[in-house]
């Protein structure tokens, strides 16, 4: 599952600008067990992991086999298309770990990534952790919080046939559904939407994390990248 | 997946949702309809829309009504009103296209969501990739174009004739007939799915050998290829790997960083 592993951003475009401008408010800190390692008390760990991050404020958090603190709902009824709550539950989230998953939480600024990864550190939980961000901010947060990076794993980027591709911020939004269940038909539809002001940017942001089944879309990216394709200055 | 007929009001709002575009509204039947060649059973329409359970006859006739005024009702763009989509019975071998689509359905060889694989994630205690290793995570597909297994079949054969070794514990490669020659088994070849990630381990030193190869079948495939490469830090949190990739003309940009807070906690009896 490499589902924050490639998230679009300027630097890869094919023809890239000569400074991309730096993504700084996208950072995902995720833990995972391995089964007959160190999986014992696993849902203890998982909930322990979500628990800390909710002290920092994530933009969401999420357990990979049941879905984010923004969720689809099964018992809607009509009036939601009038007053319908956009409200996450992130404590659904922290509820409904039942066994092995991974846990995620997404935060949209250094600090509060960094502060939480000091306080994982502190925990010592046993489980694998790794910060999925910008390479250089994950190695600065690792010197800042006194940890020795283990491993890295770089993006590339895309190749082969990239004509079939989306435009540039349309990838940048469906690519934070790493797993492919945000469409980018769906992702066009609610930009545009927004541009006929039929929908604010946060509620656009809103409907498109309900389709991220593992909780690391980052709602409050995609606000801005929403704003940014519109035009927006509301 | 399926829809309903009988259920379906033709809103419209699960042709956006499809990740693969294999949902339309048949102007014959006045009904949502699924590419069966099309659809990868990624559930993305089933599981990521919210559901009203509404009558369809009524919401029928209301959409009707407002359609001769030429009212334009502004609803909710992710529920389905009447719960038309209905998940089918898979068979051998469309059942691999869920497996390698739905990402909350674990797959059989390696027990793990999503893709199926555990990178370097849980590098610090599996010890997947070491020092001097570079892991590849070569992935089709994806965002939003979907394969099909004989492409996958084309990069897996020449990169097996590189000799590279394919991780055991993946979902593609126990789909192999022949691990030694890249090659999967012949009645899955035209099933499409939304991704599927090839995961092989080489020498550091080959790895700018293995990308350029990629990147020229890149050229031969109908898929997108998404490349990560991993490897594991020196005991000062160094990596050799990022030189490397920027003097490929690699971005280098975004990635994960495993910070080594793993350790192992079952005590084995055995």
């Amino acid at each position: 599952m490499t589902n924050t592993l490639h998230r679009y951003s300027e630097h890869y475009a094919l023809e890239p600008a000569p400074n991309p401008a730096p993504v700084r408010d996208d950072y995902i800190v995720f833990a995972m067990a391995s089964r007959g390692i160190n999986d014992d008390d696993l849902v203890e760990k998982y909930r322990g992991f979500l628990h800390l991050a909710l002290k920092h404020k994530p933009v969401n958090i999420g357990d990979a086999t049941k879905g984010g603190a923004l969720r689809p709902r099964q018992d809607m009824n009509p009036t939601a298309h009038w007053r319908r709550g956009h409200q996450p539950d992130p404590e659904q989230v922290i509820a409904g770990i039942e066994g092995h998953t991974t846990v995620a939480a997404v935060f949209d600024n250094y600090a509060a990534m960094e502060a939480f990864v000091e306080e994982l550190k502190a925990a010592d939980l046993g489980i694998s952790v790794n910060i999925s961000a910008p390479m250089a901010e994950a190695e600065r947060c690792c010197r800042d919080a006194g940890i020795v990076r283990h491993s890295v794993e770089y993006s590339l980027g895309f190749r082969g046939r990239v004509d079939k591709l989306p435009d540039a911020k349309t990838l940048e939004l469906s690519t934070m559904c790493g797993h492919g269940m945000l469409s980018a038909d769906f992702v066009r539809k609610m930009v545009d939407w927004v541009k006929e002001n039929r929908r604010t940017p946060a509620e656009a942001a809103r409907y498109m994390a309900r389709f991220c089944t593992c909780g690391v879309f980052n709602v409050s990216r995609a606000e801005r990248i929403i704003r940014k394709a519109c035009a927006l200055q509301r | 997946m399926k829809i309903d007929p009988d259920k379906c009001v033709a809103c419209g709002n699960c042709v956006a949702v499809c990740p693969m575009g294999a949902i339309h509204i048949d102007p014959e039947v006045g009904r949502a309809v699924v590419d069966q060649d099309e659809c990868v059973e990624c559930f993305a329409c089933y599981r990521g829309m919210s559901k009203e359970h509404l009558n369809p006859v009524m919401v029928r006739a209301i959409r009707k009504t407002a359609r001769l005024f030429r009212f334009r009702f502004d609803p909710e763009p992710d529920i389905c009103p009447t719960d038309a989509i209905v998940p089918q019975d898979l068979a051998w071998p469309r059942i691999v296209r869920r497996a390698f689509s739905d990402p909350q359905v674990p797959h059989e060889s390696t027990g793990i969501h999503g893709r199926g694989t555990a990178e370097v994630k849980t590098n610090d205690v599996t010890a997947r990739v070491n020092e001097g290793e570079a892991g590849f995570v070569v992935e089709f597909g994806r965002p939003g174009v979907g394969t099909r297994f004989r492409d996958i079949e084309r990069v897996t054969a020449a990169l097996a004739e590189l000799g590279v070794e394919f991780e055991t514990n993946n979902p593609v490669t126990s789909l192999m007939r022949d691990p030694s020659r890249g090659l999967l088994r012949g009645d899955i070849l035209g099933e499409k799915i939304l991704s599927a990630i090839v995961e092989i381990k080489t020498k550091l030193e080959q790895v700018p050998a293995v990308l350029r190869r990629i990147k020229d079948l890149g050229r031969e495939v109908d898929t997108v290829i998404s490349v990560g490469v991993s490897t594991r830090c020196d005991t000062e949190g160094n990596d050799s790997l990022r030189g490397m990739l920027e003097r490929e003309g690699y971005a280098a940009y975004r990635g994960k960083t495993n910070l080594g807070l793993g350790r192992v906690t079952v005590r084995n009896e055995a």
